[in-house]
Parts: C-alpha cells; sequence; structure tokens
C-alpha cells in the first residue's frame, strides 16, 4: 500500500494529502463544534473561512494557472451573493427543504457569476498585463454600482425588478400583500433566511478542489499553463487561446459565485459594498501569499489570513497596522534572495529537487 | 445651457487634479513598471499635513502647501527605500502585494494619528473672483487646481525632455540594463522619481480637500483609484496621456453625475474606460508594442 502511494506521482500525492487535510480539518472542527468547545465567534467564522478558500483558489485559477492578474474578483462573488439570495428568498414557499434551496441558490449564484464570466471575459482577455487588471477593477467597481440601483421584489405573481436611476423605493414594484422585498437598492438586502452551514461551506471547499484540481491536471489544464508560460509558444503549437483562457477565467467566476451564494445566505442582511475593491485585494494578498498556483497554499492562506486579523481585535485600531506591516515584511522576506540562499542551505534535499526538476 | 456650463467646468476642475494624481501614477509606472498602489494614501497623507498646518501651527496657505509637498517627498522617498527597493528583482505581483501593504499601513495610521472621524478642510485659496465668472459657475478652487495642473503638467514635459535627470528618467524606463551601463544611476532615478510623484500627490492632495472639504484616512483611496484609471484612458507612461487622460475622466464624471445618476456616475466612467480600451488596447495616447518573435 505504502509503496504503492510512493510510487504515485508527486502531484497526485499533493493534490491527495490536500483533500486529506481540508477533510481532516472539517471532521475537528465539526466536531468541536458539535461538542460546544467552541466560543460563538470562532462558529461564526467557519462559513466564512469556507467562502473565501473557496474564494483564494478559484482567484488562483486566474491568477496563479492562468496568469492573467485579476483584480475584480468579488465582483463576481457580489452577482452571485446577490443572485443567490433572490433565488433563496423567492423559493422559500415552494421548497420548504432548507439544504435543497441552499444547494439552489448556491447554483444559481454560480450560474449568473458564470454569465457575468463570459460578458466580462470575452472582451477583457482580449487585453494583457496591467491593462486587464485595470479592467476587471473596473469591472468590479461597475457591478457594486450597478447592484446599488437594483431594487428586487417576490410576490404571488413572480419577481419584480426594476433599475433604479431616480428616487424610486421599493414600494414603485407594486407588489400585492404577499410580497417582500429582497433588495432595497444601496440598503442591500436584508431579512435573509440564514441558510449557510459549516458542512454546506465544506461540501462547496470539496467540490471547489475536486473541479479545480481535475482540471488542472487534465489535458485543459495543461493547455491553460502553456497559455501562461509562453502565450505565442502555445499558440503555435495549436492551442486555441481564448476558448482555453475562457474556459479558465469562467470556472473561477462561477466559484467564486457559488462562494458569494453561501457567504450572502451566512448572513441576516447584506449591501453591495461589502464586495468593493478591498474585499478582491484581500482575496488576492491569500492567492500570493499562498503561492501562485499552489492550491493547499491558497487554502491555508486564506484560513491563516482571515483568522489573523479577527483574532487580534483585542488590540482594536492596532490590528489592521500589524496586519499591513507583516504584509509587507512577508513580501520583503520571501523575495530576499539571502534569506532563500539561507533555507536552500537547511533544506539541502528540497534544492536537489528543484535543480533536478 | 448654464448647467452643461456648470457640469463642464466642475468636470475640468477635478479632473486637473485627477491629472496630478495621475502624473504621478504614470511617471512611477513608466520608470519603475508597478502598479504604485499606495500613491493615493500619499495624496490623503498630503491633505492631513497641509491641514495640520493651517489649523494647529496656523501656517499662511502657501507655507502649509509646501510643508505638505516636503513631508510627502520624504514619505515617497522612505516608502520607495524601505518597501520597494529590496523588490527591484522580485515579480510584479510580490511588489503589487507590497504596495497594497504600504496603502493599508497609512491609511490605519492615518487613522491612529488623526482619528477617523472627518476632518473639515478650510481650502487654501483666498482670491475673490469677478461677479462674471462666478455667475457661470467657475470658483477660486477650480481656477486655481487648472491652472496649477497646467503649470504642473508644462513644467514636467520640459523636465522629462530637457534637463539631464529627465533624459536619465527616460533612459531607465526604456531599457534599465542600458542606462546603466551608460553610467546612469539608476537607483536614484528611481527614487527622484517617487519624490517628484509624491510631491505631486501633495500638491493634488490639497486641492482635492480645497474643492471637497472632507478629510478622512479613505479620502484618497478613490481619487487613486480613479486617477490609476485616468492614467491607463491616457495611456500608461505618457505623460501627455495622463493629463488628457485625467481631464477627460474628470469632465466624463461629472456630465455622468448632472445628466444620468450621481450613484452611477463612477460606473459610467469605468464603463468608458472599458470601451476606449477595446478599441485602443494601449490607451488613447500609449504605444502599441507589437510582440517580436
Amino acid at each position: 500500500m505504502l509503496r504503492k502511494f510512493k510510487s504515485l506521482k508527486k502531484t497526485a500525492r499533493t493534490d491527495f494529502f490536500t483533500y486529506l487535510g481540508v477533510v481532516v480539518a472539517f471532521i475537528v472542527m465539526f466536531a468541536l463544534q458539535q461538542a460546544g468547545a467552541l466560543s460563538s465567534s470562532v462558529s461564526s467564522w467557519l462559513v466564512p473561512i469556507c467562502c473565501f478558500i473557496v474564494m483564494a483558489v478559484s482567484l488562483n485559477l486566474t491568477v496563479g494557472i492562468l496568469g492573467e492578474l485579476s483584480l475584480g474578483h468579488a465582483g463576481f462573488m457580489s452577482v452571485g451573493a446577490f443572485s443567490g439570495v433572490i433565488a433563496a428568498m423567492s423559493l422559500s414557499e415552494a421548497i420548504p427543504f432548507a439544504p435543497l434551496r441552499l444547494a439552489l441558490a448556491i447554483l444559481v449564484g454560480a450560474l449568473f457569476a458564470a454569465l457575468t464570466g463570459v460578458v466580462v471575459g470575452v472582451p477583457v482577455l482580449r487585453l494583457r498585463g496591467d491593462y486587464l487588471a485595470i479592467v476587471t477593477l473596473a469591472f468590479g467597481q461597475i457591478i457594486k454600482d450597478l447592484i446599488n440601483c437594483l431594487l428586487v421584489g417576490y410576490d404571488s405573481n413572480g419577481l419584480h425588478i426594476i433599475f433604479n436611476l431616480s428616487k424610486l423605493t421599493i414600494e414603485d414594484l407594486h407588489m400585492d400583500e404577499t410580497g417582500i422585498a429582497i433588495i432595497k437598492g444601496a440598503q442591500g438586502a436584508t431579512g435573509i433566511e440564514k441558510l449557510a452551514t459549516f458542512p454546506a461551506g465544506f461540501i462547496l471547499v470539496m467540490l471547489t478542489l475536486v473541479i479545480v484540481l481535475n482540471m488542472v491536471r487534465s489535458r485543459t489544464g495543461r493547455a491553460v499553463m502553456a497559455i501562461r508560460d509562453n502565450r505565442i509558444a502555445a499558440e503555435s503549437v495549436g492551442i486555441n487561446i481564448t476558448k482555453y483562457k475562457l474556459i479558465a477565467f469562467i470556472t473561477s467566476a462561477a466559484l467564486a459565485g457559488a462562494a458569494g451564494a453561501l457567504y450572502g445566505l451566512n448572513y441576516g442582511s447584506l449591501v453591495s459594498s461589502r464586495f468593493d475593491f478591498n474585499t478582491s485585494i484581500l482575496v488576492l494578498v491569500y492567492v500570493v501569499l499562498g503561492g501562485l498556483g499552489n492550491i493547499w497554499g491558497s487554502i491555508v492562506a486564506a484560513t491563516v489570513l482571515y483568522v489573523l486579523p479577527e483574532a487580534l481585535r483585542e488590540f482594536q485600531d492596532y490590528r489592521m497596522l500589524a496586519y499591513a506591516v507583516v504584509l509587507i515584511l512577508v513580501m520583503l522576506a520571501t523575495n530576499n534572495d539571502r534569506l532563500k540562499a539561507l533555507l536552500g542551505r537547511l533544506l539541502p534535499r528540497r534544492k536537489e529537487e528543484k535543480d533536478r526538476g | 445651457m448654464t448647467f452643461f456650463l456648470s457640469c463642464l467646468i466642475s468636470g475640468i476642475s477635478l479632473g486637473s487634479v485627477y491629472a496630478i494624481i495621475a502624473l504621478g501614477y504614470t511617471m512611477v509606472y513608466g520608470i519603475a513598471k508597478m502598479l504604485n498602489f499606495a500613491h493615493g494614501d500619499v495624496i490623503m497623507v498630503g491633505g492631513y499635513v497641509c491641514y495640520c498646518a493651517l489649523n494647529y501651527l496656523g501656517l499662511p496657505s502657501l507655507v502649509s502647501v509646501l510643508l505638505a509637498m516636503a513631508a510627502c517627498t520624504a514619505l515617497g522617498i522612505l516608502i520607495e527605500g524601505l518597501a520597494y527597493k529590496p523588490l527591484r528583482q522580485a515579480g510584479s505581483l510580490a511588489v503589487l502585494i507590497t504596495a497594497i501593504g504600504v496603502s493599508y499601513f497609512l491609511q490605519n495610521a492615518a487613522q491612529l494619528i488623526w482619528g477617523a472621524t472627518p476632518k473639515t478642510f478650510t481650502s487654501v485659496v483666498h482670491i475673490e473672483l469677478p461677479q462674471t465668472l462666478t455667475n457661470v459657475g467657475v470658483s477660486s478652487e477650480a481656477l486655481v487646481t487648472v491652472l496649477v495642473c497646467v503649470v504642473i503638467m508644462v513644467g514636467l514635459t520640459l523636465f522629462i525632455n530637457k534637463s539631464k535627470l529627465g533624459k536619465a528618467m527616460r533612459a531607465c524606463s526604456e531599457d534599465k540594463g542600458a542606462a546603466q551601463l551608460m553610467g546612469i544611476n539608476v537607483n536614484r532615478t528611481i527614487s527622484v522619481t517617487f519624490a517628484i510623484g509624491s510631491a505631486l500627490a501633495a500638491v493634488a492632495g490639497v486641492l482635492l480637500c480645497s474643492s471637497f472639504p472632507i478629510l478622512q484616512p479613505t479620502t484618497g483611496s478613490m481619487p487613486g483609484i480613479k486617477a490609476f484609471t485616468a492614467a491607463v484612458f491616457g495611456g500608461i507612461g505618457s505623460i501627455p496621456g495622463a493629463f488628457l487622460g485625467g481631464i477627460l475622466l474628470g469632465i466624463i464624471e461629472s456630465l455622468a453625475k448632472g445628466y444620468i445618476s450621481t450613484d452611477l456616475a463612477n460606473a459610467i466612467v469605468f464603463a468608458v474606460l472599458i470601451v476606449v480600451l477595446l478599441v485602443r488596447p494601449a490607451g488613447l495616447l500609449g504605444k502599441y508594442v507589437p510582440e517580436k518573435v
């Protein structure tokens, strides 16, 4: 058994340990939660951590595997969150079984985010480098502003949606007495039923891992990585650049949408400014600190960096300052040649492998 | 007609502020090839320093502005030396994240020093305009902003094209290795670029706060992003491009606010940027460099 395991490829072993780590972490945390050993604040972190793990892994697909800098990933999360919330609230009578409704909401969120991904991706992926980065940033801002102008309600006649350019209020939807307001413009969505649970988050993380890891290790993934390493060479061996870029980009968007739907259904109210530029940057920080193209790195970084500022709450004003300093120092340390040489001497085996590779 | 004119004028004034910030962005990008996300927060620091000099030390306006410029120049050199210089050889993403770290640091440090409650900035401009101008919506702040922007733009163009240091900057932005071989001190040139960019950010901060007198730790972030957009709009790395991009962006934003919707003004600005980039992938005045195989 052990010999068979050792004969596996290195990537397969890494993937195995990634899955194993997530499963073990889930079992431990879930057991602790059921036993009541977690404080209420720690339990409240569990679902957001799952969401941000999915966000980080999906962004890693765009930034690490595809090699295109995206600064608007929170925009897809936002689309997923609001469409998921709309789906969950309007289906509350049709489907009383909560887990099914949650699954449907996540699916709807992923679908709408994927559609947005197509709309954004087709024009954007023609651009390169920093220009692509600024356009994704712009799209993130546009999505945020557009959602701020939405009025959505649901009554016995179905969904009512208007796009609010003047001073309309939720009354202008003209709903009958069974109507419920879902999104009230800049006030966002209120009265959301909290459907998200930790096991649901865990399942979403596992699904994301299955999708992303299988994709990366497949023909598609190799094509995407070939485009990242050398676009011209990839094109010259017959790889359809647009197609593979779009596949990676849309998958990433859909997963972000799913994470958004779960995130949205974890809170009683939701405003679109929660998914602003800073959220995109936050997820990007997870990806870069976890290592570009390194999936388990993203998972660890998302968990640690989500918990760190939360756990430092007692320091209040100083915590974000400390966070900023840590961020700068880590970037300086990981890019320091002298430190790298020192590590190389301490871990000779790793260096050997690298030289051989 | 009067409404259109007043929209246009406030747009040009806002655009001038964007242009000044974008000039700093574009210079730093041209030479260091990095997106300096902390630039917007240097604006905010400039605003606060000027505010303190005016209100606590009671200094005259011009001295306060100069003090803010000096403080931001020092800050710019300090940031560059401590955070960016060790990463010269690192990948662009590492530098980007460091810049974001610096941005967080400045925002939170400002919040600790000056508090999160917004301060009301007293304008540094004290000029009485004739009645004919104020009737069409020209404020003294707008006039001064536009004038300062034009002066900076002309001065910077002359500096880059005529002076020895400007020539060194152009050489560094084209090819750092070759510039070094020609005896140019690349590190010092980059530091000087950061210093100039930060001094411009201070001016922009003071002008911005004079027109929109609310000063808080996040004051700089949105104008920073917009100015970055302006720089890309005009073609990043190009100085006339940054100027043109800034002014156009200001006008579009102001017209969108006046005629369509205040909530959607930002979205419209960004939508225009996307359309422009799709038609001209290197911005309005940027040079498109074909790839060599």
